[in-house]
């Protein structure tokens, strides 16, 4: 992944999003997310332990941080796909702890996965079309007589096929989704999360493990999604990945938020550099993250500690 | 060797109702694990619930059999929920183990002869077949040729077998075109990212548990109707001969259970009276009652061959191969 | 006659009547034309079928429980208006049939005179008896007056609590292996039940069809269950792992084993079932109210010597750890340098072993051995290695220690037609509570 990935329009920033003095927990003018003293430990490490947190609404926020940081799982605590120990957070005003994952995206907070989760053995189209929110043949006594569901199922056929030409996927149409590789398996994904007509994008490691050739029109289509009136968070651990697109930035270490603040400001911020320099440099495995990450991370500090102490 | 005679078992034995019944019982399976990505080991607890709730609403009650039919499917989508409720949120692992011994519970049940004035515990139940015999419209005498020949009540037997498979086969197909079924088989291939697109993934499956076992039950039904409901025929080696069907046939086609299944008895009904001929005439050394064993390691042996080297079966295609490590 | 060491007290003036009649053995066609009622269980799937007449001073005694237990086989009936009752067998092996007790009308006993094949126990008497050279044999108890003595609770519960940690400890035995095997290799391995009767049958073939010495015989059983275990790694599951089959088809893959397997044993030993000899009926007196039988004692001492060896073997040697790490983590265990490859190996082996070991001393529980026996416990051994947490040693320990006490102790209160049923009914409802097993970790689970 070259460092300095930019995208090919350079973006409007969006400024002024925080209320008062710049710090982690920052007050935002419109914020879409809070979320108070949510917590999750595994065993006995301390994965997440967010104190307060406001994610500015119709702008791009990127959640940066070390591997093990925490952020994936704050993703999936935010999504529902996790349940935190304490801590409360809402969307759009309606309170979400103890909401299920799939209601979470039912209410316009789709997400997609760092280890892509395209279901390989359906086609492009068919992936596409599962995005859909609302579809009458989905029900399962509906399903059983056509007349119910064919005229919404065009209208959806329509949708997704444009939506896949605006992602160049338009050829793989009828190609089962396993056979993507896998910069156009993350295409495929948000393109998929786009059929619901999401309020939040949250895009978990959108880069990862994407061929730097097609880095610059993931960047250009995460903007696409700006100005077409969404909010986007994401995460990355590639703080040089984000400088060009984010307008706000979050810095996690070790569960907790270090920094926040635009791209500039937090790239010089002390407690930034210390978060990537520090403690956990050692086991900067590369890009082995997403939801196995952490269990990795803490084994290999166990076992690092059963060498040490023999 | 009456080459005659083994070729005419053969043949017969593709219009047996067991031929029948097994074929619905194992689209059921499609449906769970084809599609549905369940791993359900515990057909054969549907299957009983199908025989034993259509026998004893008649034999004890005095329903008629068509509402013993529908008895069975009543307490076949109850028996789904209370394996479902639990069993549903496991892993694929745990959940063939919970579902085997659910399975196992409810035969032993059944056995036991705690409830002998219903079930008649080991001995099972039978003489339940008027009812049935007299909405035959067929009337007495001998119909069919060569192999096929049967009697009225056989033909109206296998009459309705048939016709019972072919709803189920249009049900399942109706469903899996539709996006109901797609739904279904995204949560086959990642039931997480199918959540994430808003979907209940939960009530899907219990759905989907809900409809295979539906075809289980009746397929429970079909294999009794001419017979007898006898408590042994419901053990765990029936769900695994309803997956040596499935995997055989292609587990996510909509025709693989039947291929599977015409497969299935022809091979055993023939290897049924050729070895047993083969060691009377000398040619394999061990005695006919050992040659008769002989076909169940077959079947063994089969299965795991299935699903090493051909596992989207004979007419799956790579495209539908259904096993994803979760 | 009292042939068991537990005091028995009974009216010493039994007034004592013969009040039984013989049932010819061709009496076969009278019944054979009655529909089939209670009073008759598998009259018509086998041929060898026992018979008898329930009568107590000349009249027929209705609802009398008979249990009729042999050769893996049990059957139960009663007596029908007329006080007869029939039981087909499978086989024409020797049979324990029990006229419980408690189904006697008040004021009535069985006598234990007039027949030295008879013996009491707190459940009622049992009569062994064998078929001649026909295929029915007529047993009739006789019945006199007297005062049933009830067992006490406690003693009852004594008893129940040595079997079921006897039979606990058999079924750790095997658990133990399934879960280490589990742990390391990620395969719920079905076919863990073949392993079993493995042991067995290769102690009746030496042991008796070669009539080698038991104490040859067993270890070699043992040794050799070991081999079959390192021969199925090396001929199938290493080459599957290295296809990369997925969990779920090395599952079905081990079910196709289990049925082929199973059925090889029956092409081989046919469908009854064999004795190992010397099963030791005799019974250890001076215990008090504990019932053991010196076979069952042996084999409760095996079970701890190899379970203690083992858990030393899991807790301090090299190999024992590097297990406990490939269970934990297998990538992360292979990046540190143990090879993989050849721990599972071993634990294929051992696992082969403990369970050839635990289906020796299930021929000497059941008692018998029989092609299907190792999966009548399958899921028994399923359950004890859920509920102590899957791939967990200890945890399989325990469970098997749990469901072993739990099948035998529900019988205090439940038809012993159903004992499975306490400890499936346990594996579900841990499944659902705490799928991670009662010493299992939440994060296994995910």
């Amino acid at each position: 992944m070259p460092a300095d990935s930019k995208p090919s329009v350079a973006p409007v920033k969006s400024t002024g999003l925080h209320v008062g003095k710049v710090a982690p927990g920052v007050a935002k003018v419109d914020p879409i997310i809070i979320a108070d003293n949510v917590s999750r430990a595994f065993g006995g490490l301390k994965a997440v332990d967010v104190d307060h947190l406001e994610i500015p609404r119709g702008a791009i926020t990127a959640l940066i941080g070390p591997n093990g940081a925490g952020k994936t799982t704050l993703f999936n605590l935010l999504t529902g796909f996790d349940k935190p120990d304490t801590g409360t957070w809402s969307f759009d005003g309606s309170g979400l702890a103890g909401i299920p994952a799939f209601k979470v995206a039912k209410l316009g907070q789709v997400r997609t996965f760092q280890l892509t989760k395209s279901l390989g053995m359906l086609t492009v189209l068919e992936n596409m079309k599962l995005g859909a929110k609302g579809q009458a043949g989905e029900s399962f006594w509906k399903s059983l007589i056509p007349a119910f569901w064919r005229p919404q199922e065009n209208e959806i056929e329509e949708k997704a096929i444009s939506l896949l030409e605006r992602f160049k996927l338009d050829a793989k149409r009828d190609d089962l989704a396993a056979s993507l590789s896998g910069g156009q398996r993350k295409l495929l994904e948000m393109a998929r999360a786009l059929m619901s007509d999401p309020t939040l994008v949250m895009l978990d490691e959108p880069m990862a493990g994407v061929n730097p050739a097609l880095t610059q029109s993931l960047l250009d289509h995460i903007l696409g999604l700006k100005e077409s009136g969404m909010t986007v968070l994401f995460v990355e651990h590639d703080m040089h990945m984000v400088r060009h697109i984010a307008d706000w930035v979050v810095v996690m270490a070790e569960g907790r938020i270090v920094a926040e603040g635009s791209p500039e400001e937090v790239m010089n911020n002390v407690a930034v550099i210390d978060a990537y320099l520090g403690s956990h440099l050692d086991t900067d495995l590369g890009v082995v993250t997403g939801r196995i990450d952490l269990k990795e991370i803490q084994a290999a500090d166990a076992a690092a500690k059963k060498k040490g102490s023999k | 060797m009456d080459f005659g005679f083994i070729l005419g078992q053969t043949l017969s034995s593709l219009l047996m109702p067991e031929t029948i019944a097994y074929a619905i019982a194992a689209l059921g399976l499609a449906v769970h694990f084809g599609y549905g990505g369940l791993l359900n080991f515990g057909q054969a607890g549907f299957m009983a619930i199908g025989g034993y709730g259509y026998a004893i609403s008649i034999l004890s009650f005095g329903f008629p059999w068509w509402a013993g039919i529908l008895v069975g499917m009543v307490a076949s989508v109850i028996f789904a929920l209370i394996m479902g409720l639990p069993a549903l949120r496991l892993r694929a692992d745990y959940l063939a183990i919970a579902t085997i011994a659910v399975a196992e519970v409810v035969r032993l049940l059944f056995q036991s002869t705690i409830f002998d004035n219903y079930t008649n515990s080991a001995d099972g139940l039978g003489n339940y077949h008027t009812s049935f015999r007299e909405a035959n419209p067929f009337p007495p005498g001998r119909y069919g040729f060569g192999p096929w020949q049967w009697s009225q009540d056989e033909l109206w037997n296998r009459v309705f077998g048939l016709v019972v498979l072919a709803l189920c086969v249009l049900l399942v197909w109706a469903l899996m075109r539709s996006p109901w079924g797609r739904v279904v088989r995204g949560i086959r291939e990642d039931e997480d990212a199918v959540r994430s697109l808003g979907k209940n993934v939960f009530a899907y499956k219990l759905q989907v548990l809900i409809v295979g076992g539906m075809l289980g039950t009746l397929g429970g039904v079909v294999m009794v109707l001419g017979s007898a409901v006898v408590p042994g025929n419901y053990l765990p080696s029936l769900t695994f001969y309803l997956w040596t069907i499935l995997l055989l046939g292609g587990a996510a086609t909509i025709f693989g259970p039947l291929a599977g299944s015409l497969i299935f008895w022809g091979l055993m009904s023939f290897l049924s009276v050729f070895l047993p001929a083969l060691s009377t005439v000398g040619v394999l050394p061990f005695s006919p009652a050992q040659s008769g064993v002989l076909r169940y390691v077959f079947v063994g042996l089969a299965l795991m061959l299935i699903v090493i080297y051909r596992p989207q079966g004979i007419f799956g295609s790579k495209k539908e191969l259904t096993f994803n490590a979760r | 006659m009292h042939n068991h060491g537990k005091p028995l007290t009974r009216s010493p003036k039994l007034i004592r009547t013969l009040l039984t009649a013989l049932i010819a053995g061709f009496a076969l066609a009278t019944f054979a034309a009655s529909p089939a009622v209670a009073d008759e269980v598998g009259t018509d799937e086998y041929n060898f079928i026992f018979s008898g007449n329930v009568t107590y001073q000349g009249n027929p005694l209705e609802d009398v429980l008979i249990i009729v237990e042999g050769g893996g086989y049990s059957a139960e009936v009663e007596t029908g208006a007329d006080g007869r009752w029939r039981v087909g067998v499978p086989t024409k092996d020797v049979y324990d049939i029990t006229l419980v007790e408690s189904t006697l009308p008040e004021g009535v006993i069985v006598s234990d005179e007039g027949s030295d094949r008879i013996t009491l126990t707190d459940r009622g008497a049992t009569i062994e008896a064998e078929f001649g050279l026909t295929g029915n044999k007529t047993v009739n108890f006789f019945l006199g007056q007297g005062e049933r003595v009830t067992v006490p609770f406690i003693d009852q519960f004594i008893e129940r609590l040595v079997n079921g940690l006897n039979f606990g400890l058999m079924l750790a035995l095997a658990s133990i292996g399934l879960s280490l095997i589990y742990g390391t290799t990620g395969i719920s391995n079905f076919a863990h039940a073949e392993m079993v009767t493995f042991g067995a049958v290769i102690t009746l073939t030496f042991g008796v069809h070669l009539a080698f010495p038991m104490w040859i015989a067993i270890p070699l059983a043992v040794v050799l269950s070991g081999l079959f275990g390192w021969f199925q790694d090396v001929g199938l599951w290493k080459p599957l792992r290295r296809r990369g089959l997925s969990i779920v088809q090395m599952m079905i893959v081990s079910i196709g084993l289990s049925l082929m397997l199973r059925y090889v044993y029956q092409f081989f030993y046919g469908g009854s079932t064999h004795q190992l000899p010397n099963p030791g009926s005799a019974r250890i007196d001076g215990l008090g109210p504990i019932v053991i039988s010196p076979t069952s004692l042996i084999s409760m001492g095996v079970a701890i010597v190899v379970i203690v060896l083992v858990a030393y073997w899991l807790t301090y040697t090299r190999t024992g750890k590097a297990t406990r790490a490939i269970s934990d983590n297998a990538s992360l265990a292979a990046a540190t340098g143990i090879d993989v490859d050849r721990v599972v190996r071993i634990i294929w082996v051992l696992g082969s072993s403990l369970a050839g070991l635990s289906g020796i001393l299930w021929a000497y529980f059941r008692p018998g051995i029989k092609w299907d026996m190792g999966w009548q416990i399958l899921l028994l051994i399923f359950a004890a290695v859920v509920l102590g947490g899957l791939g967990t040693a200890y945890g399989a320990l325990v469970g098997s220690i749990i469901v072993g006490l739990l099948v035998e102790i529900s019988t205090l209160w439940i038809p012993s037609d159903i004992k499975y049923v306490s400890a499936l009914t346990i594996l579900i409802v841990v499944l659902l509570f705490r799928p991670q097993g009662i010493l299992g970790r939440r994060e296994r689970i995910g």
